[in-house]
């Protein structure tokens, strides 16, 4: 580690290539979640701090490995837990629920 | 996998993204039991999610380039947004939420670049999504250190001269380049000024375009 005093997410400084200049369109998916993520805090669940840690605590192994609103789905999600909207054992019915509906995002949705 | 769609461009020339026609994947899954489990709990309704994305659709580089173009006509409002550039944004009419926008000013002699370098604050009420690269770490780690060589890699070479200040974001505030009017527009309305205005010069990583 380069600097042990910072944590991962601090990044300013550090040395890095060419900045990546590729660009995509948002799925409808990424901008489900960004609404789920404002209006989570607009209900008063958790504050964009909230979100920040969540996200710092997942790692820079999350970081290079997840896309952006990967990560930002499961920060929603511990958010969403610790505020007891619903259970960790809600989400996992759910999500097996969801799962035996179809095999692609659109064929899915209820 | 983000890129698998190169073939496929979308209307504004990126690829798509993996969507509705590939693999469901983990993250989907549990974004569409979040959306029902909140809707099943009375937190929020349908109409509710559509309306915020639709509200995050309509804002783009068009609502800041009215700021700009506004501010380049008219002295006393490019004095209000200077001072609070929440207010100033508020009078014209956009949502800027509880966000400090701080609007920064490029000079004959001064260029100003916005960078987040712990994540990825930025002035979306007004801009809209930032673009992909703003988010990398090549961007937020070097835009502190050495600006100059990341504006070359964007086309922008700036004198030596010209001092480079460089503005880190926050959560809670959140920086908007007021780039330098072009020569040459002096008998241009704010309207067809604000066509000049692109996303990258409201950042810094660019300049607005020629007449």
């Amino acid at each position: 580690m380069e600097h042990p005093e910072r944590r991962w997410h601090d990044m300013g400084g550090d040395a890095a290539g060419p900045v990546p200049m590729d660009s995509h369109d948002f799925a409808i998916w990424e901008k489900r979640v960004d609404a789920l993520v404002i209006l989570g805090q607009q209900r008063g669940h958790f504050t964009v701090d909230g979100l920040r840690r969540a996200l710092e605590d997942m790692g820079e192994q999350a970081f290079e490995s997840m896309t952006y609103y990967e990560r930002w789905v499961a920060s929603l999600n511990q958010n969403l837990i610790e505020a007891g909207v619903y259970t960790l054992e809600e989400l996992g019915t759910k999500m097996e629920e969801v799962k035996a509906r179809g095999d692609t995002y659109g064929a899915v949705q209820s | 996998m983000p890129h698998d769609h190169h073939d496929h461009l979308s209307p504004s020339g990126h690829p798509y993204r993996q969507d509705n026609d590939g693999a469901l994947t983990y993250w989907q899954t549990m974004e569409i039991a979040i959306r029902e489990l909140m809707i099943e709990k009375g937190e929020l309704t349908p109409a509710q999610i559509q309306e915020q994305i639709d509200a995050m659709d309509a804002r783009s580089p068009a609502n800041g380039a009215a700021v700009v173009a506004r501010a380049w006509t008219d002295p006393d409002f490019k004095k209000r947004l200077l001072e609070n550039g929440s207010d100033a944004a508020r009078e014209m009419g956009f949502d800027i939420g509880p966000m400090h926008l701080v609007a920064v000013e490029n000079t004959s002699d001064t260029h100003n670049l916005i960078v987040c370098t712990l994540c990825s604050c930025y002035p979306r009420n007004l801009l809209g999504l930032p673009p992909d690269w703003y988010k990398t770490r090549e961007y937020r780690s070097r835009a502190v250190r050495e600006p100059r060589a990341v504006l070359r890699e964007f086309g922008v070479e700036l004198p030596e001269s010209t001092t480079l200040r460089v503005h880190d974001s926050t959560a809670d505030m959140r920086y908007i380049v007021l780039p330098a009017r072009p020569v040459g527009t002096e008998n241009l309305n704010a309207e067809d000024l604000a066509k000049l205005v692109t996303r990258d010069s409201m950042i810094g990583t660019g300049l607005p375009k020629a007449p």
